[in-house]
């Protein structure tokens, strides 16, 4: 069975692209262990640079490296890669469109017992709002092997944000990551439920649930920026509606990059993500999946809202 | 005149030079950072045409070392040396901040010579860092220098960089400290204390030199000795007068970022001639 871990398959992948290329260097501020930058650091310790508890510092140094002609990933928890260190990926690298690339893990809610100072509610929305960032949510362990490949692999300045938690692929194993294409997993005519992340799957069943009343299509969009207004139009304007879902506020991420793109089209739309606030602690990644309104139930609900009109 | 001298006495002439530069950059009228720009003149000289590797016609060359503008508000003072240096025509200098003009408020790769993008502060020393370190993971020789503001001494992220700079032994890295002693807002010793700066330095696990940043001898004196020392980066502090070499802006908190009436822009040009 194809491993099922995004961060998992995130380091083997690092691994192999770090053999490849001895440009490449993986950089960590004393999270490895949790990032999987610790098998970069096993396996090819001269590319692996612990910068300690010092994101910010850590943030310019990957901008330095890349000057020099490196191809750095900078690794952190998702609130602390995007949040701390912001300042330092918009004025050291964005602004210079220097090649670093940037990965926030245990994103989402994903780390659910750390409670609201670990989980990031907001990383999409910060990162899209910096020009010349490329914003990348992998569905699943699959496309994060990809995606990581790619942006090894092309230049210029991009952010990838990984689940902590392991869950069923929805995407095929060794794809190329289709970069920018909107991609449809399930077809349906009735409502189109734009995804990302661990919502490509929830969606899925959501589709499944309501496969008796309701065609439901799903697409995964997993390139949030640039986003390709002429898919997302496409797979808009033939139902009667659309829903985004993401584990991400409703407040400037998935949802609002979609509203964005269909500004001058008449299409009903309605929101799956954490309602602007901040998350907290559970015993189970389920139960605050399901306390910030992120399940199928929800995407369901919201689904049958637009269908009914 | 001995070899030495008569190189020091082209140095004093070429940083006169700039800083007149500096006042023909702002003009009459127009916001700028006199004080920091004259401050920093003579190490920025030194720099540029004493101590760097590099080819004005071929701006990424890769044997060139490293020139890094950490207080990147003074970016008309790089401008300058840039310019006399031949990146690019000094004819462009009065057209700073023209809008779509490649000279920019603060340092921004459009500009030949500049290498990373600065202003805000505390960030250039950590890409200074990433240089280094990137540098002596390929065995190449190059040298990274990068001048840090005293009031930018602030910034967390200065001592981040300086704990990791020492940690990972980068002996390719010089921080040249602009030790002026005032910040924006007024004295550094009354806004927020930052002394003693070179037990700090030190502390940090740094190779301390302290000189006068107006001694030209001192301030090249410094720069061959930084290269020679192994295992650990050089922090040269210079002490620096702000708006030195202009008599009404020396030691005044007001020239930190102002624009120049045109007597002052005459006088100032006329003191530096």
């Amino acid at each position: 069975m194809a491993e099922t871990n995004q961060r998992t398959v995130y380091g083997q992948t690092l691994v192999e692209l770090c053999r490849e290329n001895p440009n490449i260097l993986v950089l960590d501020a004393d999270l490895g262990g949790s990032t999987m930058g610790k098998m970069v650091e096993q396996a090819l310790p001269d590319q692996h640079i612990e910068m300690g508890i010092a994101e910010a510092n850590m943030a310019s140094v990957a901008g330095g490296l890349a000057q020099v002609g490196k191809i750095p990933f900078i690794n952190s928890f998702a609130v602390f890669a995007a949040g701390r260190a912001y300042d330092q990926i918009r004025q050291s690298i964005s602004i210079g469109k220097l090649n670093v690339k940037i990965v926030g893990s245990s994103a989402g809610c994903s780390d659910f017992g750390d409670g609201s100072t670990h989980q990031s509610i907001e990383d999409i929305a910060i990162m899209r709002a910096i020009p010349n960032m490329t914003v990348i949510v992998p569905a699943d362990a699959n496309e994060t092997a990809a995606a990581t490949r790619y942006m090894a692999e092309n230049k210029g300045t991009m952010y990838m944000r990984l689940n902590r938690n392991s869950y069923d692929n929805v995407t095929e194993e060794g794809t190329p990551f289709r970069f920018n294409e909107p991609a449809v997993v399930r077809e349906g005519s009735d409502v189109t439920v734009f995804a990302c992340g661990i919502m490509v799957g929830k969606a899925l069943e959501a589709a499944e649930q309501l496969a008796d009343r309701i065609s439901v299509r799903v697409v995964n969009v997993s390139t949030i920026k640039p986003l390709n207004a002429e898919k997302i139009k496409e797979y808009a304007k033939d139902v009667r509606g659309i829903v985004t879902a993401e584990e991400h506020s409703i407040v400037g991420g998935l949802g609002g990059a979609v509203a964005e793109c269909l500004r001058r089209e008449r299409i009903p739309m309605e929101f799956v993500g954490v309602n602007d606030r901040f998350g907290e602690s559970a015993h189970c990644y389920a139960d605050i999946l399901e306390r910030l309104g992120l399940t199928a139930a929800h995407i369901a609900e919201a689904v049958e809202s637009i269908y009914n009109g | 005149m001995n070899e030495n001298r008569k190189r020091i006495s082209e140095l004093e002439s070429k940083a006169k030079i700039l800083r007149q530069d500096v006042i023909k950059c702002i003009g009459v009228g127009v916001a700028g950072h006199v004080g920091g720009s004259c401050s920093a003149a003579d190490l920025v000289t030194a720099l540029y045409f004493y101590k760097m590797k590099y080819d004005p016609k071929n701006p990424h060359w890769e044997g060139r070392d490293y020139f890094l503008l950490s207080k990147g508000h003074v970016a008309i003072l790089q401008y300058a040396a840039l310019a006399e240096a031949g990146f690019f025509p000094v004819e462009d200098l009065p057209r700073c901040k023209e809008v779509g003009f490649h000279l920019q408020g603060h340092p921004h790769l459009s500009t030949p010579g500049i290498e990373v993008g600065t202003g805000s502060l505390g960030q250039g020393l950590s890409l200074g860092l990433g240089m280094a370190i990137g540098l002596k993971l390929d065995d190449k020789p190059n040298r990274v220098y990068v001048l840090v503001g005293d009031g930018e001494q602030n910034e967390g992220q200065i001592w981040e960089a300086a704990m990791a700079a020492a940690a990972k032994q980068m002996d390719n890295l010089c921080a040249i400290i602009d030790n002026n002693t005032l910040q924006a807002q007024g004295p550094i010793a009354e806004r927020l204390p930052s002394e003693p700066i070179a037990e700090k330095w030190k502390a940090f696990g740094w190779n301390v030199i302290e000189i006068d940043g107006h001694n030209m001898e001192e301030i090249i004196t410094a720069l061959d000795q930084a290269e020679t020392i192994k295992g650990k980066p050089t922090a040269i502090i210079a002490h620096t007068v702000k708006g030195k070499g202009i008599s009404f802006a020396e030691n005044v908190t007001g020239f930190h970022n102002r624009a120049l009436t045109q007597e002052e822009y005459d006088q100032a040009l006329a003191e530096l001639a």
